[in-house]
């Protein structure tokens, strides 16, 4: 059975020349979810642009190739490729307070989609919407679907974007950060949300994240990127056992404990950095040589 | 609900008093023959220069007095109207719908489109406005729909400027790029997603280009370059009043009092209308 969403050596590059994803490999099996873990700046969300084929226009990729079950993205005609991830992907975004159109109700946004481009009809997509917000746990969804978005607070607009991805049954779901934006106690019950929908609907989720807190609780599979490179990919369970790289382990030095707040809060260690920067060279000196 | 909240805050004076004088303006140019005491042309030299209704040697029907031919000021002054709004709409219209179309291409789609707009906009706004519309209206012949025209070729850049940084600013929001995840076309992101936030600014900018269309109407035709010299305009009476400040003061000041609550009220009744129509603002 082929992968859900196949990254093979994917690298892009600003227009200064400077490599923003450093051959990039990933695999998402169906119904899985795939950690993407990294600080700010690493690439995780450019990985999810790239996927979504929303890359911002000065970003270029200029090797490797992306498969969503199993269509090369690469070798589609530019409408056939928007055909393909309109229907088979969706966005969970980061900020649900810019997400939604604000001179529009929630109700014609949500349906639009799928009327419009999956073809459903209105009563169908009415049907299916209501279901979803129900699964989302909106109880009194006649008020919302009737609401502008600046009426709703956040966490209720990131339940309407989560119920507004999995609407139309996509096979891969791009989670952008999704909880970052929110309120701490919010944050829970949205993770738990997308974790619960994951597991019914069996989405393949690819979630890119910077706490690896939210890693543990959701995820199958990691794959830590640094400067655009996967620097340590692995089964979650074992990465938190035992994790080889020496910058996952500083990673998850800075991760905050509640039973010693103070002393687990320690910075990636200088030497560590230092590995990265030679590691990250190598692989630049050894890219360049083939490519000139 | 909604209508209930609307209602609640809907007691913006600002709305009412700029809404309440251009809708009795509006009537009163649509309805002269019937609101207008006098015929605005009949000439009665019996009759030159009577002052307004509460002053000395007033006639009965000439509430805001005559001017020197004996014509009736008000009726002059409403049959004035109908012209001011017609160019007001007509003109404003025509500009929007120009300047808006091309501000929302250049904003949303950017790049070439962009360029080749906003050079055309720059080059256009270097020419001085009021000498432009005289230019223009002694090239197309003086008359009503070459005013229109005039002051629409002129104005058009006013709204593509606007929109296009708002469009601009738009495009780059999350829902636009969702919607082209979900597989929308660029033209459905720009008409769906864009215009709807760009519609108050729309709204605004075309309340207020009118009241800019009745000053350069007025200004034409206190040049004598609108309209054929017979018919009444807010523009020519002010010339005509100008001429005899010192005997009759009224024929002046009446003219400029209509004309400015007049442009006030379009720049205010566009800014409430904005608020309005702004779901986050509503």
């Amino acid at each position: 059975m082929s992968a859900c969403l196949d990254i093979v050596n994917l690298s892009a590059v600003l227009p200064n020349g400077q490599r923003v994803l450093r051959s990039v490999s990933l695999a998402v099996q169906p119904g899985e979810v795939r950690a993407l873990v990294g600080e700010s700046g690493a690439g995780k969300t450019m990985i999810g642009k790239a996927v979504l084929g929303v890359l911002p226009s000065s970003v270029r990729i200029v090797e490797g190739d992306m498969r969503l079950e199993g269509e090369d993205l690469g070798k589609l005609r530019p409408k056939a490729r928007r055909t393909l991830i309109g229907a088979r992907t969706a966005l969970i975004p980061q900020d649900p307070l810019t997400a939604l159109n604000p001179s529009r109700r929630i109700g014609p946004q949500m349906t639009d989609r799928l009327v419009r481009i999956l073809g459903w009809s209105a009563e169908r997509a009415d049907t299916r919407i209501r279901q979803l917000l129900d699964e989302v746990q909106i109880r009194d969804p006649e008020r919302v679907l009737k609401s502008y978005p600046h009426e709703l607070s956040g966490g209720m607009r990131q339940r309407v974007l989560i119920a507004a991805a999995f609407a139309a049954e996509p096979r891969l779901i791009v989670a952008d950060e999704p909880t970052t934006a929110l309120d701490v106690t919010v944050q829970k019950q949205i993770l738990r949300l997308i974790a619960q929908l994951q597991r019914e609907h069996g989405t393949a989720i690819l979630f890119v994240t910077h706490d690896l807190g939210v890693v543990a609780k959701i995820s199958q599979k990691v794959s830590v990127l640094y400067a655009g490179k996967v620097v340590e990919e692995a089964e979650t369970a074992a990465l938190f056992a035992a994790p080889r790289h020496p910058y996952t382990r500083a990673l998850m030095g800075a991760t905050p404990r509640y039973t010693d707040p103070f002393a687990s809060l320690k910075p990636v260690d200088e030497a560590v950095l230092a590995g990265l920067a030679a590691e990250i060279a190598a692989v630049d000196q050894a890219w360049r040589q083939p490519h000139g | 609900m909604d209508k209930a909240r609307m209602w609640r805050r809907g007691v913006s004076p600002r709305l009412w008093l700029a809404g309440g004088w251009l809708l009795l303006a509006l009537l009163a140019a649509i309805f002269a023959p019937l609101v207008a005491p006098q015929d605005p042309l009949a000439q009665d030299l019996m009759l030159e220069r009577l002052p307004p209704f509460w002053l000395d040697g007033a006639e009965p029907g000439y509430w805001l007095g005559t001017d020197s031919l004996g014509r009736d000021l008000l009726s002059r002054l409403i049959f004035g109207g109908r012209i001011a709004f017609i160019v007001a709409f007509a003109a404003a219209i025509a500009a929007c719908l120009v300047g808006s179309t091309l501000g929302l291409i250049a904003g949303y789609f950017g790049g070439w489109a962009d360029r080749i707009i906003s050079r055309i906009v720059d080059i256009w706004m270097a020419f001085p406005p009021v000498l432009f519309a005289i230019l223009l209206v002694a090239v197309l012949g003086t008359g009503l729909s070459s005013v229109i025209l005039a002051i629409a070729i002129i104005d058009w850049t006013r709204f593509c400027r606007v929109i296009r940084a708002e469009a601009m600013g738009q495009s780059r929001m999350d829902y636009v790029e969702n919607a082209r995840i979900a597989g929308y076309g660029r033209i459905g992101i720009m008409l769906r997603e864009v215009l709807p936030n760009v519609v108050p600014s729309i709204v605004a900018l075309l309340s207020l280009e009118m009241g800019i269309a009745v000053i350069v109407e007025a200004i034409l035709s206190f040049v004598n370059l609108s309209i054929s010299a017979d018919d009444p305009t807010w523009g020519g009476i002010i010339a005509e009043g100008r001429l005899s400040i010192h005997q009759a003061w009224w024929v002046l000041v009446f003219p400029l009092i209509t004309l400015i609550l007049t442009v006030l009220s379009f720049s205010q009744f566009g800014e409430a209308l904005k608020a309005r129509f702004d779901p986050v603002l509503r």
